[in-house]
């Protein structure tokens, strides 16, 4: 082999089957969180966060703007915090980072489980998880 | 499906890779440790009540936050190298380096944020 495989192109590993499209999907979704994460950041400190919050307060809104993350804290009115756009911020941020939290259990399980029924059970367990999780998300998500 | 990868539990549990291998464990602990937390958070967040509101206490604890921002400050920027590296495959000839410049950017960033939760759970 002329070229190592490690080094190979993402296009010349031929992305086939659904493990490896999960593959490219968890380093794509790593992104898109960053993303989502650094504008709800930023969002909070435009919104004011610096005089009302402390650090802890203010991270626990970039990693999940939902209006419950801020309610301790000493802002005067949540109505700018508990508007529609973040809720759909928050939505995508948790359905993104369930399918990748879930599969990445999965790939976990995957290391030490090693015969058919007991991966076929892992993924049985996975679909329950990811469908659950993400309603109660939402449910929490557009109640509060 | 990858069905058919044939390792024992025992071996899996025992493998030690080559170089990187601190970094792999800490990201998966790291990963975990975020699945766990944000499902029964989730659950706590969803049923309320008093199993909520004391499944929720544990995560106002300052002891549990530097736990919980290890793992998500760790998996989060060792993922953007593994992201940065795999997406750019032939930048993996250098992960050495990539490794270093890793600990470069974690160990202060996670400093500072030990020392602040921890002036503002003991200083008041
Ligand atoms: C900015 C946020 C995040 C980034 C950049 C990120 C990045 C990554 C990357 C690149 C991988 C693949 C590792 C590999 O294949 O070797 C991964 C795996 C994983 N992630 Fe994340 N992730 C993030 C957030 C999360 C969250 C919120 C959870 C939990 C709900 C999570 C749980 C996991 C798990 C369980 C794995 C599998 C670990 C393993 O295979 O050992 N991640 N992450």
């Amino acid at each position: 082999m002329t070229k190592k495989s490690r080094t190979l192109s993402i296009k010349g590993r031929g992305l086939t089957n659904f493990e490896s499209i999960m593959w490219l999907f968890t380093r794509l979704s790593a992104l898109a969180m960053y993303a989502l994460i650094l504008f709800g950041l930023i969002g909070a400190l435009v919104m004011g966060a610096r005089n009302n919050m402390n650090f802890a307060d203010v991270m626990r809104w970039a990693f999940m703007p939902n209006v419950t993350h801020v309610q301790s804290t000493d802002l005067e009115s949540t109505d700018a915090w508990v508007t529609p756009f973040w809720k759909l911020i928050a939505s995508a941020l948790l359905l993104v980072a369930t399918a990748h939290g879930v599969h990445g259990l999965v790939v976990i399980a995957d290391d030490y489980i090693a015969s058919e029924g007991g991966r076929k059970f892992v993924r049985l367990l996975s679909i329950i998880m990811m469908a659950s999780m993400s309603f109660m998300g939402l449910w929490i998500i557009w109640t509060s | 499906m990858g069905l058919k990868r044939d390792v024992s539990l025992s071996t899996g549990l025992r493998y030690r890779g080559p170089a990187g291998y601190l970094t792999f464990i800490l990201h998966r602990i790291g990963g975990l440790g975020m699945g766990i937390f944000i499902t029964l958070h989730i659950l706590a967040s969803f049923v309320g009540g008093r199993f909520g509101g004391a499944i929720n206490g544990i995560y106002e604890n300052w002891a549990f936050q530097i736990f919980i921002f290890f793992c998500v400050m760790f998996h989060a920027i060792n993922g953007l190298r593994i992201t940065i590296l795999d997406l750019f495959p032939k930048l993996l000839d250098y992960q050495t380096e990539a490794i270093w410049i890793e600990w470069a950017v974690f160990i202060p960033l996670y400093g500072i944020s030990v020392f602040v939760i921890l002036q503002t759970a003991l200083g008041g």
